[in-house]
């Protein structure tokens, strides 16, 4: 299954690492590219639909809502402009490298995958798609048609980060999203939290997302620390270490929850 | 989708095109190979580089990414296709002006990607601009030409270079015409018509014996193979190597591999035949064992060493001795250390190396990106077995180089299966196997200590480097030998003792880049100077001011200062200096108070940098002449890897003869027509090639003078078929036409020979380099504690270069130095076999680059051309130092590995105890 095609290539390349050729292709190859179901973007009272083979410049340039905003900083984040002209979110999701920058905001959503093959339609949590480095639950003869990102309810805001070492086209050291409502008196009435680049997929933080709500903000920024990402098990390599992975994450969260409370405040809990 | 071919129909720049085509083919290879548009660049292959940005249906995209079978009826728009359209032009025309154009190849794609954005936003703002140029990497320019071009094209507000204007003056480069309408021609974008495919079949392993099989049957079973070649087919030396008592690089390896990526052997044959063959098709065995993968393991001594006659690893040991360091440093009342290591830095220039050969009987001609055409003949010649007159070297336009084009790459490959075949040959590396198998810049781990006297001064100095020379010498022992003499840093400094070491490991060779160990030493030496000033009390610009080299001045090593304009560097530095060190503390005080987590700091450092081989000849010859048709010729053999030198030589010929530039044409180098000028690295081309050149046009002048019966303030006037030269109100006439013609058409020439002086340093005195460059540079950046990430914010940057002898050119190296300095101290680091790709290892891209405020300080050069000595390496060299003292104004943490990548800063930073 190909559409934006710009992960073709590399993982030719990464082949050739060993000095090695070109190792077959899996044919054949089924374009998806220009399905028009796959193409769409749909707004509704429920949600956002997004066809797998949508463009990440198509969803930057969408004029989503405000509370897509961790997807929409997300698509401005994915490689450079020509990439993001030509890759796609299914694609992202599909090639499931644990830095993908689209998972974090699409699991901080909640978002539900829909596949469909000759056998019919299926329909799953995205957090039992992505199933590992490079491994998801998509079965052969399979494709991904859509993702469902349900409305998170008014007053939500959401923000996606990333960190590298470098501005523009860098694989994330860490990568996080938070969707977050806060009640009228400030307390978090709901937050989630999702991290990439920590483990071998994208992660939900669900026990400290539990720690957090009912808090108010200031309260909760002082619990997040390393020791309570639990989910996250990150490695050393050449970009960064795990303890630092663990520390950046945690202090990444903490502004995201800073900066997103005071979105929040100003906004006064309004939404489009 | 299958494998079977297609039929596409497209549209390119604007033409329908019908083409049958392997469906996988990407969309670079069906421009250039299919149709012939090499302006379309190809870097990575992977997306990560934006070489290759064309316009697919009006939107920027990768062209290497997309595949044929998604090209059905679609609109290509390439940078050929912009000659026509109106937009295209003016931004071709900016790009010109703006000085946005140093080597080339990353241009056509800066500007598809720059035409996508002014199409879709006519006036952008500066960050839209940075946001649209994100993808594509370049690795000369430093990016704000390129930005100042783009901004200059949405307005239409196009600045106008004259195109001539003699020494000093900003005239429009010479040779950009080719680069932004991208009909230049790099390595990989010619070839003769059915050139065989040429790969090197190299090692996955650091260190293993191999063995190898029977390959005729291997070939016989393999039929778009026509042949296969190992160490034992070379005609001549298996052996290459910068120094003539050093060559110890097999061509092709011998039984046994020293590093990841060595080449083992070579195929020719059909492209598609010659990319299939995988390694286990292959009769040979490799037998790994364990590898040393650092010089304190290879100096440890328990594996068995790199090469079996260097027991101990040592390539070379250099010393520079003077006065009695050691004593001083023991009895000196104030004394400061400190200790650092740096990373294997990779060049990263984004045309990986290429080219073409073909044997013309006994002779043998070979195409190929390089910076050193003469050096590439000579080593061919030696391996062929063949007189160096049998090579012809033809170089192509080099899409970047710094160092890492002066060895050997695809050359001997190249040579070896065109003369065995005795067929045209080809060959392109891929990204992984250019950074894989060639140079870098040679990892140290440097000690240095300092003392200061009773009086506050800076007295003695000791520094001992060690540097990972990797498993073959290459430019090792220029390192070696130019690291000690520089070690004392740009100052008065009487007791000295320094010495570095050059060891052998299994790692990746390194060679030359940008500073030859310079930009290491001077990391490790600045962070010290500025210790001493700090635990002194002084303020680090004036205390490097006490006691900065001065015109007159003995360098440590005796030699006489003739040029040296560093004090004026410090100087304009300084109120920048004073404002932004105020300024940053006053910001970090509130931060503090407010709980911020960002501070800014100003570091300063300074350099200094002998300009040419240390204590070597390194001549350069020039030969100049007159056509019959009136018109000048330079016969030009210096190789311009996008430094300029194919405009400065021309100014410096068109004020030594006294006519304007636009009366000149010059030559491309070439081994067989022009002389032999060295090679392009050192900073010497400016300052040697330069010299050479200004008497090889004095020379002309003189004889035309002559001729004319003309005093020497005569003035030369060109009209067709003749030459007009008027003194004191006489016009003389010089007609051409009746004066004998050489082979060239030259009727009368100019020859120019200039070797700098030199003078081998024995017992702490000689006279190494002819001219010395010196410069400062401050750095500003912010750190953020909680997160360990640096931004450097701006740069201010005080060269002596003697003379600008075209200030354009001039601040373009200057720019495209910092930025590889921030790249060297913030994010480069190459690490055998894990970031051999353009995506795990990080150049700085459109956003990492800061303001940039260049001085430039005229000390003159006495034999330098008009005055004027080499800038292409000493831009780099304080940038790394300065930010690293900026990171230690701001935080009090010196880390103590380079570069200082978020989580190194951040575990120092929590060592130190500081951060929240
Ligand atoms: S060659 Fe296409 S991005 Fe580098
Ligand atoms: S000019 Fe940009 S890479 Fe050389």
């Amino acid at each position: 299954m190909v559409a934006g095609a710009t992960d073709l290539y590399p993982l030719d390349a990464v082949r050739r690492a060993s000095w090695d050729v070109r190792v077959g292709r899996e044919l054949p190859l089924l374009d998806v590219s220009r399905l028009p179901e796959l193409r769409e973007i749909r707004l509704s009272p429920s949600g956002l639909r997004l066809g797998a083979a949508v463009t990440f410049s198509e969803i930057a340039e969408a004029g989503l809502p405000d509370w897509c905003r961790a997807l929409v900083q997300a698509a401005r984040e994915v490689g450079g402009r020509q990439i993001q002209n030509r890759a796609t979110i299914g694609g992202n999701l599909c090639n499931a490298s644990p830095a993908a920058d689209s998972a974090p905001p699409l699991l901080a959503f909640e978002a539900e995958v829909e596949l469909a093959s000759v056998a019919g339609r299926r329909r799953l949590a995205l957090s039992r798609f992505l199933l590992g480095n490079r491994k998801t639950a998509l079965l052969p003869g399979e494709l991904l048609v859509a993702i469902d990102i349900p409305h998170p309810g008014p007053g939500t805001r959401s923000l996606f980060s990333k960190l590298g070492a470098r501005r523009h086209l860098v694989i994330s050291i860490v990568s996080l999203a938070v969707v977050l409502r806060l009640e009228a008196s400030g307390r978090i009435d709901r937050v989630r939290l999702a991290v990439g680049a920590c483990a071998p997929t994208a992660v939900r933080l669900k026990s400290l997302e539990e720690e957090l709500s009912g808090l108010d903000v200031g309260t909760a920024e002082a619990r997040i620390a390393p020791a309570r990402l639990v989910e996250l098990a990150p490695i050393d390599d050449v970009r960064a270490s795990a303890t630092y992975r663990l520390e950046a994450t945690a202090e990444l969260l903490r502004r995201a929850l800073r900066e997103l409370a005071a979105v929040a405040r100003c906004a006064g809990g309004s939404d489009r | 989708m299958s494998d079977e071919p297609m039929v596409l129909r497209l549209r390119v720049n604007g033409d329908p095109v019908t083409l049958a085509v392997d469906p996988f083919l990407r969309l670079s290879e069906l421009l250039r190979e299919r149709l012939g548009l090499f302006g379309t660049k190809v870097g990575c292959e992977a997306g990560d580089c934006g070489a290759c940005t064309v316009l697919l249906d009006g939107a920027q995209v990768c062209a290497c990414l997309v595949p044929a079978f998604q090209l059905g009826d679609r609109e290509v728009t390439t940078i050929e296709g912009l000659t026509r359209d109106p937009l295209g032009r003016r931004l071709q025309q900016a790009f010109l002006a703006c000085g946005a154009v140093q080597c080339g190849i990353c241009t056509p794609g800066m500007i598809m990607a720059a035409y996508d954005l002014l199409r879709r936003i006519p006036h952008p703002s500066r960050e839209q601009i940075e946001t649209a140029l994100g993808g594509v990497l370049c690795r000369c320019t430093g990016y704000l030409r390129i930005l100042d071009a783009v901004l200059a094209a949405a307005s239409g507000r196009i600045p106008e270079l004259p195109p001539s204007g003699g020494v000093g003056v900003r005239i429009a480069k010479r040779d950009g015409l080719g680069k932004v309408t991208g009909q230049d021609r790099f390595g990989a974008d010619a070839a003769p018509e059915d050139a065989l495919w040429l790969r090197v079949v190299r090692s996955p392993h650091a260190r293993a014996r191999f063995e190898l099989g029977d390959l005729a049957a291997f070939c016989r079973r393999h039929p778009g193979i026509r042949a296969v070649f190992t160490a034992k087919d070379v005609p001549g030396r298996n052996r290459f190597g910068i120094y003539p008592d050093v060559k110890d690089q097999p061509v092709l390896a011998e039984g046994e591999v020293r590093y990841r990526g060595e080449a083992v052997l070579l195929l020719v044959g059909d492209r598609d035949a010659v990319e299939a063959v995988r390694l286990a098709d292959l009769p040979l065995t490799f037998m790994p064992s364990d590898a040393i993968t650092s010089p304190a393991q290879a100096l440890a001594g328990e594996l068995p060493p790199v090469h079996a006659d260097r027991p101990d690893n040592v390539l070379v040991r250099g010393t520079f001795r003077t006065g009695d360091a050691a004593h001083l440093l023991a009895s000196a009342p104030l004394r400061a250390s400190l200790e650092l290591e740096t990373s294997f830095v990779e060049h990263a220039y984004i045309e990986p190396e290429a080219g073409w050969a073909r044997r013309l009987g006994e002779r043998i001609e070979i195409g190929v990106t390089t910076q050193t055409p003469y050096m590439d003949r000579d080593e061919v010649a030696a391996i062929l077995g063949l007189a160096p007159e049998q090579v012809r070297i033809l170089p192509t336009c080099c899409g970047g180089g710094f160092g890492g084009k002066l060895d050997l790459s695809v050359q001997p490959f190249l040579a070896l299966a065109a003369w065995l075949s005795n067929a045209p040959v080809r060959m392109v590396y891929d990204r992984i196997e250019s950074m894989a198998s060639t140079t870098k810049r040679h990892p140290a781990h440097i000690r240095v200590e300092a003392a200061v006297d009773a009086s506050g001064r800076m007295c003695a100095l000791r520094f001992s480097g060690t540097f990972d020379t990797g498993a073959y010498a290459s430019w090792g022992p220029t390192v070696a030998g130019r690291v000690p003499l520089h070690a004392s840093g740009p100052y008065r400094l009487a007791h000295i003792d320094a010495e570095a070491l050059a060891v052998y490991t299994n790692n990746t060779p390194a060679g030359a880049f940008r500073g030859f160990g310079v930009p290491q030493t001077a990391l490790a030496v600045e962070q010290l100077v500025d210790e001493l000033a700090l635990r002194l009390g002084r303020d680090p610009l004036a205390f490097r001011l006490d006691h900065a080299l001065r015109r007159g001045d003995p360098t440590p090593f005796g030699q006489r200062l003739t040029s040296c304009g560093l004090v004026p560097c410090l100087e304009a530095l300084a109120p920048a200096w004073r404002e932004l060190r105020a300024r940053s503390e006053a910001m970090n005080a509130e931060a503090r108070t407010r709980g911020d987590a960002r501070r800014r700091g100003v570091g300063l450092a300074a350099m200094w940098y002998g300009c040419g081989n240390t204590a070597m000849s390194n001549p350069s010859e020039i030969r100049v002449g007159l056509r019959r048709d009136g018109r000048f010729v330079l016969f030009n053999g210096v190789q311009d890897i996008g430094q300029g030198s194919n405009t400065v030589l021309v100014q410096i010929l068109a004020s030594a003869l006294g006519v304007p530039e636009d009366w000149i044409e010059s030559t491309a180098a070439d081994t067989a027509l022009t002389r032999d000028a060295g090679k392009t690295s050192a900073s010497r081309q400016t300052y040697v090639s330069g010299r050479a050149t200004e008497l090889a046009g004095r020379d002309l002048r003189a004889k035309i003078l002559r001729l004319a019966n003309a005093g020497p303030d005569a003035r030369i006037v060109a009209e067709p078929g003749r030459l007009v030269v008027e003194d004191r109100g006489l016009r003389h006439e010089l007609w051409l036409e009746r004066l004998a013609a050489d082979a060239d058409g030259i009727v009368l020439e100019g020859l120019g020979r200039f070797d700098p002086p030199a003078r081998a340093v024995e017992d702490g005195c000689g006279a190494p380099y002819g001219a010395y460059a010196f410069g400062a540079q401050l750095a500003e950046v912010e750190v953020d504690l909680g997160l360990g990430t640096v931004r450097v914010l701006q740069v201010h940057a005080a060269h002596d270069v003697g003379r600008a002898i075209n200030p354009q050119q001039v601040e373009g190296q200057i720019h495209g130095g910092i930025v590889q300095g921030i790249g060297l101290a913030l994010m480069e680091e190459y690490v055998p076999g894990r970031s051999e790709n353009l995506h795990d290892y990080l150049i700085p891209t459109v956003g990492d680059v800061p303001t940039i405020v260049v001085h430039l300080i005229e000390d003159p050069q006495p034999d330098g051309p008009f005055g004027a000595k080499g800038v292409g390496e000493p831009a780099l060299i304080p940038t790394a130092p300065a930010i690293l003292n900026a990171i230690h104004h701001a935080t009090g943490v010196r880390p103590r590995k380079v570069p200082v990548l978020p989580h190194r800063l951040r575990a120092a930073l929590l060592a130190h105890g500081e951060p929240p």
